[in-house]
């Protein structure tokens, strides 16, 4: 062979870094955006009248949905930024007239996590007056992100 | 209503040891690569010692394993006192994950299934990275991925 033969540790060790660093770049960019469902994408859910707080009161049964929107956040034991995300929920929730926090155990609830289709944690779901998903965010999202994503009707407590 | 708080230890930890921890990891496993084409009985030993580092923050939590002892006696005292703690139970997770792939790359490289091994420890390398420079903790992320595929029966 006339090429000098590549070392295939580097190669890899190379090629590793390469992923880590777009997956990385990648995470940081889309974390804690709420995005909202394209088209296909609604078209897909299996019924939508079945709204997700149905869904959810069908696995906890005592929750209360909020007056004007309502966070709901899903967490597991081994998940660091949970921890971030349910103080900025939280906040949010006292201090926005009719908006309600409400953190689920993902691991107990993992009926409920596929019927959502929820696939990280922490994933925070915003649900309307009427219990259907307005948008979602997986990742820990930012104050403002959470203010920006909730209904306009949503106001402050002065 | 189900919160985590309640399993979660009251106590945290400085959550720059566990980063500080990956960093080491992401350096033991880039020099076993290195190392793996031309010296895989010194590659396995490498990857050996880092799977006993990782049994030892599985078992024993994060902070307790050489890396996290030196962190906590040497550099710690150097910086700030942190802004936050964090729970100690998604890093020490994470280490029980990066022990089936430090263990993976050993029996590679040890019976001469170097690229066998070469992929185990590319894997280290992405998690480990991604751990150091990010902040982000790929195995508590497929955890949940995890215990999808597995519990689909109920």
């Amino acid at each position: 062979m006339l090429e000098p033969p590549v070392n295939p540790g580097l190669l890899i060790l190379v090629l590793a870094v390469l992923v880590a660093v777009a997956f990385g770049l990648h995470r940081r960019r889309v974390d804690g955006r709420f995005a909202h469902p394209s088209v296909e994408e609604v078209a897909q859910q299996p019924s939508r009248d079945l709204s997700a707080w149905s869904s959810v009161t069908a696995s906890l049964p005592s929750v209360a949905l909020g007056e004007q929107a309502t966070l709901v956040q899903f967490s597991s034991a081994f998940c660091a930024p949970c921890r971030t995300t349910r103080v900025v929920l939280a906040d949010v929730a006292e201090r926005y007239d009719g908006v309600a926090h409400i953190e689920i155990d993902a691991e107990e609830h993992l009926a409920l996590v596929r019927a959502l289709d929820i696939r990280r944690t922490p994933t925070t779901l915003i649900l309307g007056a009427d219990g259907h998903e307005l948008t979602r965010a997986a990742g820990a999202p930012r104050r403002e992100q959470v203010l920006a994503a909730l209904p306009p009707s949503s106001r402050e407590i002065s | 209503m189900t919160t985590i708080e309640s399993r979660s230890t009251a106590r945290g930890i400085d959550p720059r040891g566990p980063r500080f921890t990956a960093s080491v990891t992401l350096v033991i496993f880039a020099v076993a690569l290195l190392l793996s084409e031309d010296a895989p009985a010194a590659a396995a030993v490498i990857t050996g010692v880092q799977a006993v580092f990782f049994a030892l923050g599985a078992g024993l939590g994060v902070h307790q394993t050489p890396t996290g002892l030196f962190f906590r006696k040497v550099v710690r005292p150097r910086l700030a006192p942190p802004s936050e703690l964090e729970d100690p139970t998604p890093p020490r997770f994470a280490q029980a994950v990066g022990l089936v792939f430090a263990i993976g790359s050993t029996i590679g490289f040890a019976t001469g299934a170097i690229l066998l091994g070469q992929v185990f420890a590319g894997f280290a390398v992405i998690a480990a990275f991604l751990n150091a420079v990010f902040a982000f903790c790929l195995g508590c992320e497929m955890y949940l991925l995890g215990l999808r595929l597995a519990r689909r029966t109920t």
